[in-house]
């Protein structure tokens, strides 16, 4: 990219505690302030504090917002009550992902979309293309909000020390308008980590009163900052799909295993409905690959690209990989040829710069948190 | 951070110690430690194996990539570093001491490295 990185409004505090910086869909953001094992754990087993501001937000408002979402989007956004988020994809019309999203629905006729950001500008335009005949007004709030993510098991603790809010009523995959250490904000209990925790959309100039402040409530409880290299790891033990890795243009959501967020059950038509339909029984009949978790038995780290191997052939793709500082052994997702899916196949490896390590095959996820 | 001023440096972040008796040990540097992130796999070469100055001979996984270890010197291995083998977070917690990676008998003089203050100067650091 030839233009500048784009930096969030805590990019001062970020060098002021020490980042590593790293440039991330033209963003300029944390990559980890010490040591990434120890944030990961942070996450784990207390809590960690994110900027996640490069996420991309979309506000959709508007009589007919709903039918249009409905339209635009894979999910049934007609049924997300106020108050609650729904996980969904925006598909092209030949049925490959163009993104995966969170909707919140905050109001009877306001929603917003937070795309990833390398992606936000692409569905802000389809959005914008789709909503061509409906009663209902697309609006790029990408500017308008800076994230915050408090994540891990003391992160409720945390943020009621700070907030008057219900968090009990708060379930997971819901949101509500409300004040936090004075600023206001959306809470929304949403992550990426596979651990319980908020997400926090508050105006830019907010963001730097804010993290001070969760940054104090959380000191007693080991709140440390966090950067996006262990939000990669936690979301890999967590099973997570990530765009550009597990997600791709050339994938729809069936073949990415994630088939239930594409809802033909709903009115009327949606982008992708017949090119979908016919993706849905080819992985009830045929499917060419699936996700599958891997685990090393031995030390070396699987990569993103890395081939997967049985005897002797080529047989899937590696798409994230990562040293799992929870199991303490390497893991991937890769996509494998349907016959060496099951989980408990054997002689799959990977193929790491010419050596084939063994693998174990697993269902995903690798992490799951104790409730 | 300091890098150590009875070291030498080469471009490629390694360090090498004072040679004794034709020994001299060698590890990667604060810089590129801090570079690589969290190190949790060290690949070394075994004793008995001919390195070659800028040539690779290992390598060392950290959590976002994989990076080739570079042989500063020239000669035979003499000792590799267990210690990190079995806990590679050594290289980042003590780079310049207990996270030494290996030991070599040199076969030459050492050519084109850098001191501590040149070092610092091309690192930046």
């Amino acid at each position: 990219m030839s233009t500048a990185p784009r930096l969030t409004a805590l990019d001062a505090l970020h060098r002021s505690l020490g980042a590593t910086m790293t440039d991330f869909a033209g963003w300029d953001m944390p990559l980890r302030y010490a040591s990434e094992r120890d944030e990961h754990n942070a996450v784990r087993t207390r809590a960690g504090l994110f900027d996640l501001s490069h996420m991309g937000e979309i506000t959709v408002t508007g009589p007919a917002a709903a039918a249009f979402l409905n339209f635009a989007l894979v999910g049934n956004i007609g049924t997300v009550a106020v108050g609650r988020a729904r996980y969904t994809m925006i598909c092209a019309e030949d049925g490959g992902i163009l993104d995966d999203l969170i909707v919140y629905r905050l109001g009877d006729t306001e929603y917003m979309v937070v795309a990833n950001a390398g992606n936000a500008q692409i569905v802000l335009d389809a959005l914008t293309a789709r909503a061509d005949g409906f009663d209902a007004e697309v609006r790029d709030d990408r500017d308008a909000y800076a994230l915050l993510a408090v994540q891990g098991p003391e992160s409720p603790a945390i943020l009621a020390s700070v907030t008057d809010a219900d968090l009990d009523g708060l379930k997971y995959y819901a949101g509500l308008p409300g004040t936090v250490a004075g600023v206001p904000a959306l809470i929304a209990r949403t992550g990426y980590t596979g651990e319980d925790g908020f997400e926090l959309f508050v105006a830019p100039e907010h963001a730097e009163q804010l993290w001070q402040a969760l940054t104090a409530a959380g000191a007693s409880r080991g709140l440390i900052p966090c950067g996006l290299s262990c939000r990669d790891t936690l979301r890999l033990e967590a099973g997570m799909p990530l765009y550009g890795h597990e997600l791709t243009t050339e994938l729809t959501p069936f073949d990415a295993g994630l088939g239930r967020v594409v809802k033909f059950e709903k009115e009327g038509d949606f982008v992708g409905r017949k090119a979908l339909e016919a993706a849905a029984e080819r992985a009830e009949t045929a499917p060419p690959r699936k996700l599958v978790g891997l685990i090393a038995e031995g030390r070396r780290v699987p990569r993103a690209g890395y081939p997967v191997v049985a005897e002797g052939q080529v047989i899937g793709e590696v798409t994230s990989g990562a040293p799992s500082p929870t199991l303490g052994k390497p893991i991937a997702i890769a996509y494998v040829d349907a016959s060496h899916a099951a989980p408990g196949t054997t002689g799959v490896g990977v193929d790491i710069r010419g050596s084939h390590e063994p693998y174990e095959v697993v269902a995903l996820p690798f992490y799951k948190r104790q409730k | 951070m300091s890098n150590p001023q009875q070291l030498r440096y080469s471009k490629e972040h390694e360090w090498l110690s004072a040679v004794e008796d034709g020994v001299a040990t060698v590890g990667i540097t604060e810089f590129a430690a801090n570079a690589l992130g969290d190190v949790v796999y060290a690949q070394l070469p075994e004793v008995g194996d001919t390195v070659t100055a800028g040539e690779t001979c290992g390598e060392l996984e950290s959590t976002k990539s994989v990076s080739d270890l570079y042989s500063p010197v020239t000669g035979e291995v003499t000792a590799a570093n267990q210690d990190v083998v079995d806990d590679p977070s050594l290289v980042n917690s003590a780079p310049f001491e207990g996270g030494w990676l290996f030991k070599v008998r040199l076969a030459e003089e050492p050519k084109d490295l850098l001191s501590a203050d040149e070092y610092t100067e091309f690192s930046g650091n």
